[in-house]
């Protein structure tokens, strides 16, 4: 027995974010840590059940692992509901065979089944690769009173940004008339979020339609969306004013994280009216040492801190060892810088093991060549030797030996 | 069906009146510790790392804060369709006053009857440590004893009917004493007791029949005599806290890392209520030393040698020394603590000074604003 929704949420986690290289090895990308207790999911699920939607299907394809038994049954977000719930789908073998998910609207497609076991009105379909606060339940106010078909969200960027996105060029009521993808010349700088609302019964047709289209890349972006446009439906864009970033490269990534470090920067965690929830570690306090210092930072729980800190975030149980600096960097969990150790400008994985007076990234002001700069990145489980030095933009992913070993 | 595990009963009430400040508003099983936890987690923890899990909280009093911790269970995965947690209220059976655990022992029978484990373990909620319950278990049924009586060595601690035992090198006991204080290393009782379940049904029925009420004198010293009480010395770190100094200390305690990871060790988590709490923010002229924080904490001013509970706050220019902050604190811009203990959401107002000893710290009530 399956109690009818009105609106099922849809969130496309199957993808692997491979310009997020070493960090996305072993896991796919919303698992991906972010903001020293949350991984990337953690927004859209904790949107959903903020937004009263309790239905969510996660299609997952690449390097599942690590999100399933981090979705579990849905219990951190409130999401273990008798009649709803959070579901994870992967892709599946039937009678016509086996199939991975071809596009993101293939991977829909494939789960029509699940969606019409809610009967729902709406679907909503979201991306597990950004961070934001946003409450759904407005956006689909609004597509129900503009009556339309499909509603996009768009956020308002730079016009010199406008080439990096999918753009919205739409008139003054919101109509959306055309949708450009990554335009040279755009003429609006309306950028499509990747959250749309649809009207369950159009979509499905457009599922259909777009599957026995054998040319089709099966992609919202590429295909239906164009082909909606196409045929004349009624499209609305909904325009979101907040704090909204893609986390899709290790720039981007490092740049969302030392955002939660700008008082200025519109994305509050402790808000309580909007929490984020996440699976938590059960770590007891974290512990500051003697002659610690630790300024303008976020630490976790269990973290044990004898260095100094500054403009840096360390997730749970992170150890920094005496006389370590800690500089604009990412500390994910279980990382250990031990003494005397550098890591600044650079994002350190799970369980990254820093030994003693080993320096990590560059600081940018000591380049000799700016164009040369860029955040530096150990992959999880990796040992960096004593002594060792990582330039900046370096991607380790095997051990480094010390000069001793 | 035999089983031979054991299920477990908490007494979060007993000793209420050791801790009168910290226990106004709360059971002691209640009381906020180490940053993010209350005092119960630690039986409840150790209960759910035995296997043990079917568990009885047996409250008689200000048991709302701690039916609010609990919920259904499940922070500590005890939120089963086949046993679980479940609150025990022993109120309401016999009109009487509730002091020891005789009489709510005698009023939830009915749960201990339901119960298909042959052993119980009952313990309070003062002396808390990652403690492997299934050893104490099976040393028990390894021995003939009826009951045994965990046990540390060491100097007395300060509190009130302290159970202080001789053993033998076999574990038998064979002298009990109530109430007294022998100087130097003795081995003293720290509430925690394994029994057959059926056996506690009877020694309750016949004690509360006879109108004894007290379990350590009519029950366990009693039968010390035949050689039926077994001591087991738990060789775990423990902290016992009977006062509000010894609160104090067993708190800061924890800024030694190695007590912190005896404590929570990483292969047996103490689990707790979680609260959903962004990790902690330190501002721009923070300056914390030598001090605990728990996640929510934000901290602007300057901390040394304290404890932040979750979503403290701490303004710029606030100094903060030797204090103990619980959940919710906030401390205005320039105010000055130092040796105090803050209980819930208690707000010190700008520039205010409140000063403690060292060896008497200073206790500020649930809620008061300063």
């Amino acid at each position: 027995m399956f109690r009818k929704q009105e609106c099922v949420a849809m969130l496309l986690a199957g993808g692997q974010g491979s310009r997020l290289y070493a960090l996305t090895r072993q896991i796919a990308k919303p698992a991906v840590p972010y903001g020293g207790k949350y991984r990337i999911i953690d927004f859209p699920l904790s949107n959903c059940i903020n937004s009263g939607i309790e239905t969510v299907g996660v299609l997952t394809q690449y390097r599942p692992l690590v999100l399933n038994e981090y979705i579990g049954s849905g219990g951190p977000w409130d999401l273990d509901r008798m009649d709803a719930g959070v579901h994870v789908l992967p892709p599946y073998q039937a009678i016509s065979g086996a199939g991975w998910y071809k596009g993101t609207a293939n991977a829909i497609y494939q789960n029509i089944e699940f969606i019409e076991r809610y009967d729902p009105e709406y679907v909503l379909v979201l991306s597990g690769d950004h961070i934001y606060k946003m409450d759904y339940s407005k956006m689909l106010k609004q597509h129900k009173a503009t009556g339309a078909d499909c509603t996009i969200a768009v956020l308002e960027v730079e016009m010199e940004e406008a080439k990096r996105f999918g753009i919205m060029n739409a008139n003054p009521d919101g109509s959306i008339y055309e949708f450009e993808e990554k335009p040279a010349n755009p003429k609006s700088n309306l950028a499509s979020m990747g959250i749309y609302i649809f009207n369950w019964d159009k979509l499905r047709r457009y599922l259909v339609e777009d599957e026995a289209d054998e040319t089709s890349s099966n992609d919202f972006g590429k295909n239906i969306i164009p082909n909606m446009l196409g045929n004349g439906e009624k499209l609305y864009t909904y325009r979101f004013d907040g704090y909204w970033k893609d986390v899709g490269t290790i720039d981007s990534l490092w740049e969302a994280n030392m955002d939660l470090l700008d008082p200025k920067v519109p994305l509050n965690m402790s808000d309580t009216g909007w929490r984020i929830y996440s699976r938590t570690s059960g770590l007891p306090p974290h512990y500051i040492g003697k002659n610690a210092k630790v300024q303008n930072s976020m630490i976790s729980e269990g973290g044990h801190i004898e260095g100094n800190m500054e403009f840096s975030i360390a997730f749970p149980g992170v150890v920094v060892e005496e006389g370590a600096e800690i500089v604009d960097a990412i500390l994910m969990p279980g990382a250990h810088v031990g003494k005397n150790a550098k890591v600044q400008y650079a994002i350190l994985a799970e369980d990254v093991v820093v030994e003693e007076g080993a320096t990590v990234g560059e600081k940018p002001e000591e380049m000799e060549n700016l164009d040369e700069w860029g955040v530096a990145v150990v992959a999880s489980g990796i040992r960096i030797g004593a002594g060792v030095k990582v330039p900046a933009k370096a991607m380790i992913e095997e051990d480094q030996k010390g000069g001793d070993q | 069906m035999k089983n031979t595990g054991a299920c477990g009963l908490i007494f979060p009430n007993l000793h209420d009146e050791m801790m009168n400040d910290l226990t106004a508003v709360r059971a002691l099983g209640s009381i906020p510790f180490g940053g993010r936890y209350r005092l119960v987690d630690f039986a409840l923890s150790n209960l759910v790392h035995a296997g043990y899990n079917n568990v009885g909280i047996v409250t008689t009093k200000k048991y709302l804060s701690l039916t609010q911790h609990i919920g259904s269970g499940k922070a500590w995965d005890l939120s089963r369709k086949k046993k679980g947690l479940s609150m025990q209220p022993a109120l309401g059976a016999t009109p009487t006053e509730y002091e020891g655990r005789i009489i709510p022992l005698h009023d939830i029978r009915e749960w201990l009857e339901l119960c298909r484990e042959e052993y119980v373990i009952l313990s309070d909620c003062y002396v808390i440590g990652n403690i492997n319950y299934k050893a104490l278990v099976e040393k028990h049924i390894a021995s003939d004893a009826e009951i045994t009586v965990a046990y540390k060595v060491g100097a007395c601690p300060e509190v009130p009917s302290l159970v202080t035992m001789d053993v033998t090198e076999s574990g038998r006991v064979t002298e009990m004493r109530i109430g007294a204080r022998p100087e130097g290393d003795v081995c003293y009782g720290i509430g925690l007791y394994v029994m057959a379940r059926e056996k506690l049904m009877e020694l309750v029925e016949d004690a509360f029949s006879c109108g004894k009420m007290n379990f350590e004198r009519d029950i366990l010293q009693a039968r010390v005599v035949g050689g039926r009480i077994r001591g087991y010395e738990v060789p775990e770190f423990t902290l016992v806290i009977s006062s509000l100094q010894s609160y104090f200390d067993a708190n800061m305690a924890l800024m030694d890392k190695e007590i912190r990871d005896k404590l929570f060790p990483s292969d047996y988590p103490v689990y707790t209520r979680v609260h959903d709490c962004a990790p902690v923010v330190y501002g721009l002229n923070a300056e914390m030393t030598g001090s605990l924080a728990a996640d929510g904490a934000h901290i602007d001013g300057t901390v040394t040698d304290s404890l932040l509970f979750r979503n403290v706050r701490i303004e710029t220019g606030a100094t903060v020394r030797n204090c103990i902050l619980m959940e919710g604190s906030i401390v205005r811009k320039g105010a000055v603590l130092e040796n105090v203990v803050l209980d819930k959401k208690v707000t010190v107002s700008e520039g205010r000074v409140l000063r403690g000893a060292p060896t008497y710290p200073l206790y500020v009530n649930k809620g008061r604003t300063i």
